[in-house]
């Protein structure tokens, strides 16, 4: 389960384009998961530039 | 807004606004669809741009922060290589300010015609037997169907009108660059020298950089491999680190994020009424990670394509591949081809190795300051190169 920490977040986008399913949006100022499409992998809590993602279960990584 | 344009462009930056005024000059009806609320902010960029910015637009002090006349390397055993060109007291480029910059691009486009929505997102394409006939659009908290012969994606990094038209945009995690940047204010700098600095220790796989924005003033951020981030060594970590360091007193009055391409752009830039540009097309340098030229040159040659094939009534990939067989034969495309095959070479290079490299530039007597140059000039002085590298001798052709 991915969780987005927007008190850290920079909405910059950079995870939006490493996420392999399209799960990840960035609307404006906010980003979203698509929880339904998300599949935990952690690649965008990986880039993050500032550190802003975390999954609670990174097994898949 | 109307229910229906020729061409509809989702993003506002550089590419989507010479898109919009290419399209616009032909005659046709355009739309520029842009998500924030406003044009130009906020920055995600390093606002460096070298001498062909010319072959776009007459330079306006109103947008240029500071003027270039040379580049310094600094290796990482700390060793400072200057590069500038053979003409002392010659620009080598600039440093913009985006914020008003991409305005007046913006401008250039709505003033030859075509429409601007600021606020306004695609939601999702409209696809109808296997071609793109426009988007859905969210307007001032309504969902709207905007039709057009062709959409041009110039939707940026984050960019997902390709993926929701069946196109996979992903960018492989090793390939994307993950950058922050402060613009710091009371620093002692030259405020006519970009630097740069390399080094496994400073910033792998990329580079700490420190762009003027005038004097006192300047850009200093950081671009690390996404593969090479992770908690306690992001870029933010890194940045701190040097800024400690370096300009302990000065101030930062602004944060910027974001995240670079450095892999090889998109395998096909078209589909059936479909364009995609700058860095939604994945065609940011993937050495220097420089992208605002290139999206410039896409983003306007995808409108002139767009104007041709819309007047001559076919918009199939097909036709609409001239634009993709353009830009990829360019001096642009073939930059980009090369510079991807440096950056793989310099990404496995130890900081001895780059040392020793960096450490014969000194001597070099460049005539014209450009990635090819500087290769050919290194090989001379490192033959070794050649030999660890057989595929830097198929780059200099």
């Amino acid at each position: 389960m991915l969780s987005i920490r927007r008190e850290i977040c920079g909405y910059c986008g950079a995870c939006v384009s490493v996420c392999p399913e399209g799960a990840l949006e960035l609307i404006d100022a906010y980003l979203t998961v698509d929880a339904d499409r998300c599949r935990d992998c952690g690649i965008c809590a990986r880039v993050c530039p500032l550190g802003a993602l975390e999954v609670a279960d990174e097994r898949s990584l | 807004m109307n229910d229906h344009y020729d061409v509809l462009i989702i993003g506002g930056g550089p590419g989507g606004a010479m898109a919009g005024k290419a399209v616009a000059e032909a005659g046709l009806s355009c739309c520029i669809i842009e998500k924030r609320p406003a044009i130009g902010t906020p920055v995600r960029c390093a606002e460096g741009v070298g001498q062909e910015i010319y072959d776009f637009i007459d330079l306006d002090p109103k947008w240029v922060s500071a003027r270039i006349q040379s580049a310094e390397l600094v290796a990482p055993n700390g060793q400072v290589i200057e590069l500038s060109s053979e003409m002392a007291g010659n620009e080598v480029g600039y440093v913009l300010d985006r914020k008003m910059f991409d305005r007046e691009l913006i401008w250039r486009a709505a003033n030859a015609g075509s429409d601007v929505y600021v606020k306004t997102r695609a939601v999702d394409a409209i696809v109808e037997d296997g071609a793109v006939k426009g988007a859905r659009v969210e307007y001032a908290g309504e969902i709207r169907n905007i039709s057009a012969k062709i959409v041009i994606a110039a939707d940026g990094v984050e960019s997902k009108f390709a993926r929701w038209c069946g196109i996979d945009t992903t960018v492989p995690m090793n390939e994307l660059e993950t950058c922050v940047q402060y613009l710091m204010t009371d620093i002692d700098i030259d405020s006519s020298v970009n630097v740069f600095y390399l080094g496994n220790e400073m910033a792998p796989e990329g580079y700490v950089w420190i762009f003027p924005k005038g004097e006192r003033t300047a850009n200093v951020g950081i671009g690390i491999s996404g593969k090479k981030c992770k908690d306690g060594s992001r870029p933010k970590d890194y940045l701190d680190r040097f800024v400690q360091e370096k300009f302990p007193k000065g101030k930062i009055i602004e944060l910027i994020v974001g995240g670079v391409s450095a892999c090889r752009p998109l395998r096909s830039t078209v589909a059936n009424g479909l364009m995609i540009v700058g860095d939604a097309a994945r065609v940011s340098d993937p050495l220097t990670g420089g992208g605002i030229i290139n999206a410039m040159y896409t983003g306007k040659l995808a409108g002139e394509v767009a104007a041709e094939c819309i007047k001559e009534g076919n918009l199939t990939a097909a036709v609409l591949k001239k634009y993709d067989t353009i830009w990829r034969e360019s001096a642009m495309g073939k930059g980009i081809e090369r510079n991807y095959q440096i950056k793989e070479i310099m990404i496995r290079l130890s900081d001895q190795k780059m040392d020793s490299i960096l450490s014969s530039v000194q001597k070099m007597d460049l005539e014209v300051i450009g990635t090819k140059e500087i290769v050919r000039e290194l090989i001379k002085y490192n033959p070794w190169l050649l030999k660890e590298m057989s595929n830097l001798k198929k780059i200099l052709g």
